[in-house]
This record gives C-alpha cells, structure tokens and sequence, in this order.
C-alpha cells in the first residue's frame, strides 16, 4: 500500500497527470443535470466499444475483395468468440447512432447549442455526420452481395453531382467497376480515415465542454444573451456547482454500463447480420436492402418524384447539412426551454413522424416486384381448366403476380385485384393491360391477342363474394 | 541607431517566422502530394475497354434473352469474384446481338429480365424497362444502358467497360 502510494505521488510529481485529472473529474457541473445528459457520455461509450471490438476483429479480417467473404465465415462461423465480437461490432454501431441522434435531439431541445456553446454543436454535426460514414461504410467492409450493390448505389447517388459527377462516383467505387480496390479502399475509410476524424473531433468537442461547462438545464424566462451568459454561468456554478464525479458522473456509468450489457446480450443472443452471399456483382439474384439506419433513405428515393429527383438526391444532404451548420447562428441567444420554443418541438415530432413513416414503408418497400411470390394456386383461380385457368397461369407467367396480389398471393406494387371483376369491365380491363399507365407497363406488345383475352377472363372471374 | 536596430531585429524575426512557415507548409505539401495522390489515383486510370468472350454464337438462341458474364477489363489479382461483370445479351440475328447493362439506370441495382413478361425488372425501387431497354414504369430517369457486342470469328464478344453512372 505504501509503495503504491509513493509511486503514484512520484508519478504525480513527475508528470501532473493526476492531479490534473482529478481536477477535470471533479470540476463543478450545475445541478440538477438528471437524466437528460447521459446521451452524449454513452455516445462516447459506444464509439469506444466499436474501437475495442473493431481492433479485435482486425485481428480476423481479410481486407481484401477476393478474400475477405472467407475471412467473415470464418469470423461468424468458425469461431465463436468472433462471432461475439462481431456482434457487439454490429449492435454497438446501431446503439452508437442511436444515441448520437438522441444526443442531438435533446441538444436541439434543450437549445444547449446557443451561446456560448455554438461550436460544440458544429463539432457535433461533424461528428454525426462521421457516424453515419461508419455505418456506411461498416455496413460495405461486411463484404457481401449487399455491399457491393450498396457501393453502386453510393456511386450512382453522388454521380447525380453535376459536372464531376462521374468521377466521383469512379472515386467512390475505387475506378471504374467494383474490382480489387474498392474493398482496400473502404477498409481505410472505415478503420483509418473516419475513426481518426471521430478521436480529433471527440478530442476537440469534450475540450469545449469542459471549457465553456455542460449547459444548465434550461428554465423558463431565463433567456441566453451573450451579453451576460459566462458571468451568470459562472456565478452559478460558484454558488451552487457540484463536482461532476462523482455527483453526476455516477448517472454516465449507470446507463453506460447498461449500454454495454445491452451491446453485450444482443451479440450474444441475436448474434451479427447474417453474411449475404458471396460480393459477386454476377449474381442478378440480389435484393439489396441497407441496414436498418438507412432504411428510410432508402425509402426516399422509390417516393421522390422522378423529375426532381437528381436534385433532391445531391440537394436534399446538402440543406440538410446546410441546416444543422447554421442553426446556433441562427438562434445563438434567447429562451432554451422546450416549452417556450413549440417550434423546436414540431421539428423534432415532423422529423420523427416522417422518418418512423419512411421506415415503415422501407421495409415493406410495396414498391419492390416480389419475385418470390407463390404462383396462384388452382384452388386460388377455382376452377382446373379452361379459358379461365389458363388466364390464371398466364398471370402467373407475364409477371403480373410481381406487382398484383390476388388473395393474399403476389405483390403490392399495384392495386390488388381479389375482386377486380366486380369494379372493372372487361373492355376495362383490356384497355388497362393493352396501355398500361401509372406505373403498370403497357402489355400490348407483350400479350398475343389469346393470351389477352384469357388473362382478362381470368381477371373478370374475379369478384366480391 | 538604436531605433534601426530594433527595426532590423524586427525585420530578422518576421523574416525567421515567415521561413518558418514557408518551410513547414512546403515539407506538408511534400508529404500531402503522394499521399492525396494516391488516394484520388483512381480518377486519373486511364479508360479501361477489352472485348470479353462470353459464348460461342450459336450457343445462343435468336430472340432469346440470357445473362452472361465476364471478367471487367483490367482486374486486380486480388480481385477474386468482384471482377466478374455481368450482362443480358439477346441474340437478334444471325450475326446481331444486344447486350444490356444489368445496372438499372435509377441508381445502379441489378435489374432481372422477367422472360415470360418480357420486362426488365429492379428489385430495389420498382424500376421496370420494355423488352427494348425503354422504360415501362418506376423511377428511371432513362433506358438501360447498352454494352457493345459484336460476333468475332464465331464468339460473341461483349466491349468489358466501366459500369454506367447516371448523371444530371
Ligand atoms: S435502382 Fe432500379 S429502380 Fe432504383
């Protein structure tokens, strides 16, 4: 005991490290910070666990665009500590954006990005937008058939940029086709480039917090102006400032430690995504849907309309970028409580709402044919021969099942047609197959005229009971 | 005399600073110039094109639409099965071919040709094309792109190109 106590004071002495740490754990936070500052310690816990089971998987990765499928079997399959591991890389990456837009949501709220705090809230844009880059790219170093098809869609999104357009998609994908490079290339983004950007700007964000004091919690009629705020500030934390360790720090630990176990039960019992098929851009046979922190962007893009759609898909980011960056200057001073900016309060439920409905549809995506659909059975057309049979095979065969559901059977692209004879005529019907129209392709250079005559005998036998 | 000097020290240490900077910016542009370089190496290749056999031509029925696949045109030795490319070549005649790119023109996903409704369909956001390569229906801004294709001694041989990038 006495020996540890002599080498930690020589440490101290020789370096300073402890006392100044001690003095930075226990610097004077307001009070009554509760529960609401959690989000952006356990951000930070999160990002460290991606750091610790990222190196770990390091150690069991192939970075290489013909081998690393093999070494992600092995990781998931051959071993179960990878296995783990890659859990935890996989459901610590959801919680980490998770909680970084929780944590900037109860920022915004709380308006903690007016004076004198508007860089911190830059630095944290920054920081989200990174967050996002990992889960991009983590998502495409799990190389598989939905990685590469990502990547192409990546490159096709920034390829809408005018003029340079083209190279940058060829930037994205590493030249010219998906090949050798681009794994090698995504692999540095995702382990080098962004988590060194993430270390500086963490390093750079937790300086201001401590420089300029976590944000007290706001109170009604207590407005910021940039005239008074640091004197007020510090007056308040004289008189009624408590040590952050281990006054508030004990909450962090609290609900970081749950964010761990959490992680930490999730890859155990959930275990990762499953790998895809082999990343053959061959294979046709693909179906590429990005993981669920995309979903609602991907949702976008089957919903904007065709015209406007290069712009919003070069613009929509780039407001929105635009947006986040100018918000402390546009509102640096004045009332913080929520309850005095209803604004601020519909921004958040209008962007919840849109988001929860975009991702509602993404993931039904009604708009994708569904090309495993069951073909309709006899019992479904009701009769074994016949005009009418034939009708219901040739529904089956001229992909009309892809995009049409009859009894519960097919897609929902288009109207479903159960009982479609009870609304539409026969020359209805034949009019609408012949020039198509709102989506539906015109079949009237598909169909012979026999085919056309049963499919729409077949369509007409469809009524209410 | 003493003011000059004091001028001149002045001068000596604005001078010193400015070296200092110069310097130090010069041996960061040394070191950032192979680095930015070799990162943005990409968009300076050379275009790549190689005609890629995928079949002798009577192995394809006329009128017929198949998937066929090659190796892209100046592959990485590590590049395992990612070199592989594919596309949906219809023989149309004797010596004539079509050869579809098998990226939809909306943003790239693979598109399947639906032969008993002779479309082209996209999985990711409903995107549909004619026979033709035109389009029926979704979000496409244009047709599907085209690779040339051409009969070469009895092989049909698809031009290996870079994968088609929709632009504004
Ligand atoms: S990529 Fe084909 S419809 Fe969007």
């Amino acid at each position: 005991m006495r020996i540890l106590k002599s080498t930690m004071s020589w440490l101290d002495d020789r370096t300073g490290l402890i006392t100044s740490m001690g003095s930075i754990m226990r610097h004077p936070v307001p009070p009554g910070s509760a529960w609401f500052y959690v989000f952006g310690s356990a951000t930070l816990l999160a990002f460290l666990v991606q750091v610790a089971t990222g190196i770990a998987l390091a150690f069991m990765y192939v970075p290489s665009s013909g081998e690393a499928y093999q070494s992600l079997q092995f990781i998931s399959n051959d071993t179960t500590i990878g296995r783990v591991v890659r859990g935890m890389h996989n459901w610590g990456a959801s919680a980490m954006i998770a909680l970084v837009f929780i944590h900037m949501v109860q920022v915004y709220l709380f308006a903690a990005y007016k004076y004198p705090r508007e860089m911190n809230w830059l630095t944290g844009v920054v920081l989200l937008a990174c967050t996002v880059v990992m889960g991009f790219t983590g998502q495409v170093v799990r190389w598989d058939q939905t990685a590469v098809w990502s990547i192409i869609v990546a490159a096709e999104q920034v390829g809408r940029v005018p003029l340079i357009g083209t190279s940058l998609a060829h930037f994205v994908i590493g030249g010219e086709t998906i090949g050798g490079a681009t794994l090698s290339r995504m692999f540095a983004y995702h382990v080098f480039i962004i988590p060194g950007l993430i270390f500086i700007f963490i390093g750079f964000h937790l300086y201001l917090v401590l420089r300029d004091g976590i944000s007290e919690p706001p109170e009604i009629g207590k407005p910021v102006d940039p005239k008074t705020y640091r004197d007020t500030y510090e007056e308040m934390l004289k008189q009624k400032g408590v040590p952050f360790w281990p006054d508030a720090a004990w909450r962090d630990v609290v609900f970081g430690c749950s964010v761990i176990v959490a992680i930490l039960l999730l890859a155990i019992i959930v275990g990762p995504p499953e790998l895809g098929k082999p990343p053959d851009p061959s294979n046709l046979d693909a179906l590429p849907v990005p993981d669920w922190y995309f979903v609602f962007y991907f949702a976008l893009f089957a919903l904007m309309p065709p015209e406007l759609e290069s712009y919003l898909m070069v613009g929509g980011p780039l407001v929105l970028g635009i947006l986040l960056i100018s918000l402390p200057f546009i509102s640096n001073r004045g009332e913080r409580s929520p309850l005095r900016r209803p604004w601020a309060f519909a921004v958040v439920v209008f962007a919840i709402m849109a988001i929860s409905a975009l991702w509602a549809i993404g993931i039904s995506s009604p708009w994708s044919p569904h090309f495993d659909a069951k073909p309709l059975t006899a019992e479904v057309i009701g009769v074994t021969s016949g005009h009418i049979y034939e009708g219901g095979q040739l529904f089956n065969d001229k992909g009309c099942l892809y995009c049409h559901a009859i009894s519960g059977h097919g897609g929902q692209r288009g109207p479903d047609l159960t009982d479609v004879g009870s609304r539409l005529s026969s020359n209805e019907l034949t009019w609408r197959i012949m020039n198509g129209g709102l989506n539906m392709p015109a079949f009237g250079g598909i169909l012979t005229s026999d085919e056309l005559s049963k499919l729409v005998a077949f369509l007409h036998s469809r009524r209410k009971p | 005399m003493k003011e000059n000097t004091k001028t001149g020290e002045c001068n000596r240490r604005e001078f010193l600073a400015k070296l200092s900077i110069a310097l130090s910016g010069i041996a960061g542009a040394l070191v950032a110039i192979p680095v930015i370089g070799s990162i943005i190496a990409p968009l300076f290749q050379k275009r790549q094109e190689v005609w890629r056999s995928v079949g002798a031509v009577e192995s394809f029925e006329i009128g017929a639409t198949v998937q066929v696949s090659f190796i892209d045109a100046s592959p990485l030795l590590w590049a395992g099965i990612t070199a592989k490319s594919a596309a949906w070549l219809r023989r149309v005649g004797e010596e004539e071919f079509i050869a579809f790119s098998v990226n939809c023109a909306h943003l790239g996903c693979p598109v399947r040709w639906i032969a008993g409704a002779k479309l082209f369909m996209c999985p990711c956001h409903g995107g549909v094309y004619y026979e033709d390569g035109s389009v029926a229906s979704g979000p496409p801004p244009r047709g599907l792109y085209q690779y040339p294709v051409r009969a070469n001694n009895g092989q049909v041989e698809i031009l290996a190109s870079p994968i088609p990038i929709t632009t504004t």
